[in-house]
């Protein structure tokens, strides 16, 4: 906490840039692009210095420093990959940054495939797997669930063009998708509204003091 | 209030009771220790068991070895076993113990063998009316007993994820008293006995996630099956996706106009599979942009998603021979910051005017604000992302939407490469088969539970055993 005097300057600058970013609302403007500017700026910065003080150095430098055995030496590993990365600057040696790239790219696919079958595939099938008992709501319930799993799948299935029996399942499936987004929106736009509401908030409590 | 300081965790016994007490807890421990064969191990520990358990109590036993009718009896937990956690890395042992269901009423006993009951005669079970929680002590040998967690009333399982791998530990479960002392502190506990010895291991293999893998040998054996047939020529038919067709549309119009193309791959890093799909999407468009020599800028938020974007459109132009139009500055790096960055394209998008939008890759809050900003300015807007929740948004306010697995399936499509289409066939013919999987173990499992609703048919149980399969169990 600053002084007093710093906490209202940080306050009325707070609220100037809410307002300047707020006026985009109305057309691209000088107060618009100052607020942008100094946002990107100064975010930049920031994940610099992030990047270099909660990555860089506990992950690589400390790491390095603190373990030992095949640990402290398998650091390297990636730590050469970053400095080969800065090859691009010299025109000459820029192939080699395709090198940290490859390994990065193919880190994202070989997790993103595993994480997927095991969070999302796997698990759906086994959610999806009710057996249906009785005339009931619950059973009406899971019916709908299967229903609505099956047809989706149905949707993104590529190999054949969407008609005849495939095809009506797939507008089934996207009337399923599109019930689920109507959901995910009304969702999503009250939280939104929650995240607005909280800078009116500021605005009128905070710089204004007009609500208590 | 009487504490047992046998094991110390930092509850201070009162230290004029404590010696009696101990004297008396020790007396009883001998005459039970040879009354009993089983009661105590040869390590010193006794052996885990129901009413055995209730030996260590010296809390609720005055000097007369009896229960002392001032204090609230507190409940001692039994039967504590410590084991490895299966499938893990090492370091967690897993504690479970047992207590019983009745309270000891103050004016028990404790019998001869050791058993404990309200009338004295009869063996006594725990209970948890008068426990408040528990505490668990970890010890190695020749080390004093440390807290290693806490407990709920609840609970009769502890995952202990501190334990050093290698190293054999023992533990004790301690129950708190429900009634706490003025200084808010439970008025008494009670110590089982201490577990048999365990040590955590890392085991090579996660034997709950067999059927991951499992099913990714089945959706890669069909990959590499479909990449086999594709490659020796065998025409796999992909349909249409309109939102992909509008492409070629989208760039043309833009070279029409004058005005730039702007691609957004998301603001994740290149590891995320939504960013590569953009990334791969990306080179189409630079492909096309770079036949029509329309301008293209493309805004990153993260340093490698620019460096590879580089990469791509760099390869791009030279593929279609326009290698001398490349503009290494089309690629540019924002922030990292989501809102800086989204603040960062709308003031490109309302400067530049850009006439084409794509909004491909990974995307949260900032969607809506994007794909506004593009209508805003009239601009076609081709936009895709796996996010679900920022679906409705990209929807609502795009011209074409490449939902989910659409943007994957974008890059196979655009490019007609066997391999990619391969990949796209092997990745449906999985699809398919779990849909056959599921309609048909649903019917079994409704077929089985009709039979017998209490699952015992034949169809009921093949039901059951896919159904904990895929669970992992």
């Amino acid at each position: 906490m600053g002084s007093p005097v710093v906490m209202v300057i940080g306050t009325w600058l707070a609220g100037f840039l809410t307002l300047a970013i707020l006026s985009f609302l109305y057309k691209d403007n000088p107060f618009y692009k100052l607020a942008e500017h100094l946002y990107v700026g100064v975010s930049a910065g920031y994940w610099l210095i992030y990047v270099a003080f909660f990555d860089v150095e506990p992950m690589l430098i400390d790491t390095f420093m603190t373990e030992t055995g095949v640990e402290k030496w398998l650091i390297l590993i990636p730590g050469a990959l970053g400095l080969i990365m800065l090859s691009r600057w010299f025109p000459r040696t820029a192939w080699l940054s395709r090198w940290p790239i490859a390994f990065t790219v193919g880190i994202g696919a070989g997790l993103g495939i595993t994480a997927n079958l095991q969070g999302y595939v796997v698990p759906q099938v086994e959610a999806t797997l009710i057996p249906l008992s009785g005339w009931n709501l619950v059973s009406l319930s899971n019916l709908i669930l299967i229903v609505g799993v099956v047809t989706t799948l149905l949707y993104f299935y590529f190999s054949k063009p969407h008609k005849g029996v495939l095809g009506g399942a797939a507008r089934v499936g996207v009337v399923f998708i599109m019930i689920s987004f109507g959901a995910s929106f009304g969702y999503t736009l009250m939280a939104r509204i929650s995240l607005l509401i909280g800078r009116l908030y500021f605005l009128l409590h905070d710089l204004l003091h007009v609500l208590d | 209030m009487k504490r047992f300081a046998a094991t110390p965790n930092g509850h201070d016994s009162a230290s004029t009771r404590r010696s009696s007490v101990l004297v008396a807890a020790i007396a009883v421990l001998g005459v039970l220790a040879l009354t009993s064969g089983n009661a105590l191990s040869d390590t010193g520990n006794p052996t885990a068991n129901g009413p055995d358990a209730l030996l260590l109590t010296p809390a609720l036993f005055d000097e007369a070895g009896t229960l002392d009718a001032q204090e609230p009896a507190v409940l001692c937990p039994f039967g504590v076993i410590a084991e490895d956690v299966p499938d893990d890395g090492g370091g967690a042992i897993a504690v479970t113990w047992e207590l019983g269901d009745a309270p000891v009423s103050d004016d028990a006993s404790v019998s001869a063998d050791g058993s404990v009951s309200a009338d004295g005669s009869a063996e006594g079970t725990g209970g948890s009316a008068a426990v408040s929680g528990f505490e668990i002590l970890r010890f190695a040998p020749g080390e004093e007993p440390i807290l290693v967690g806490e407990a709920p009333v609840t609970d009769r399982r502890f995952v202990d994820d501190t334990a050093e791998a290698g190293v054999s530990y023992q533990y004790i479960v301690r129950a708190l008293s429900s009634v706490t002392g003025p200084d808010g502190v439970p008025a008494g506990f009670a110590d089982s006995i201490a577990s048999s010895a365990a040590t955590a291991t890392a085991q090579w293999f996660a034997t709950s996630r067999l059927n991951a893998l499992v099913v990714m040998i089945f959706a890669c054996g069909a990959v590499m099956f479909y990449i086999g047939r594709a490659r020796t020529g065998s025409e796999l038919y992909i349909r249409r996706i309109p939102g992909l067709e509008a492409v070629d549309d989208a760039v043309g119009r833009a070279t029409e106009m004058g005005r730039p193309v702007l691609y957004v791959p998301g603001i994740e890093t290149v590891s995320e599979v939504g960013t590569l799909a953009a990334l791969t999407i990306l080179g189409h468009v630079a492909k096309k942009v770079a036949q029509h020599g329309t301008p293209l800028l493309v805004p990153t938020a993260d340093p490698i998603v620019m460096t590879t974007a580089q990469e791509i459109v760099k390869q791009a132009y030279a593929e279609v021979g326009q290698s001398d139009r490349y503009d290494p500055t089309s690629v540019t790096y924002i922030t990292y910051d989501q809102f800086g960055y989204t603040a960062g394209v709308d003031g490109i998008m309302v400067r530049e005017r850009p006439e084409a939008v794509f909004l491909l890759g990974y995307f949260a809050a900032e969607s809506l604000i994007l794909a506004e900003t593009g209508h805003e300015i009239g601009a076609i807007q081709i936009s895709g992302t796996k996010e679900t929740s920022q679906l409705p948004f990209f929807v609502a306010a795009c011209d074409y939407t490449l939902i989910g697995e659409e943007l994957f399936a974008a890059s196979s499509y655009l490019s007609h490469e066997p391999v990619m289409l391969g990949s796209l066939k092997g990745q449906d013919f999985a699809k398919f088969w779990i849909v056959v999987l599921i309609v048909a173990m649903v019917a079994i499992g409704t077929v089985g539970y009709a039979i017998t609703p209490d699952g015992s048919s034949v169809p009921a149980r093949v039901f059951d055993a896919v159904k904990t399969w895929f669970a992992g169990g």
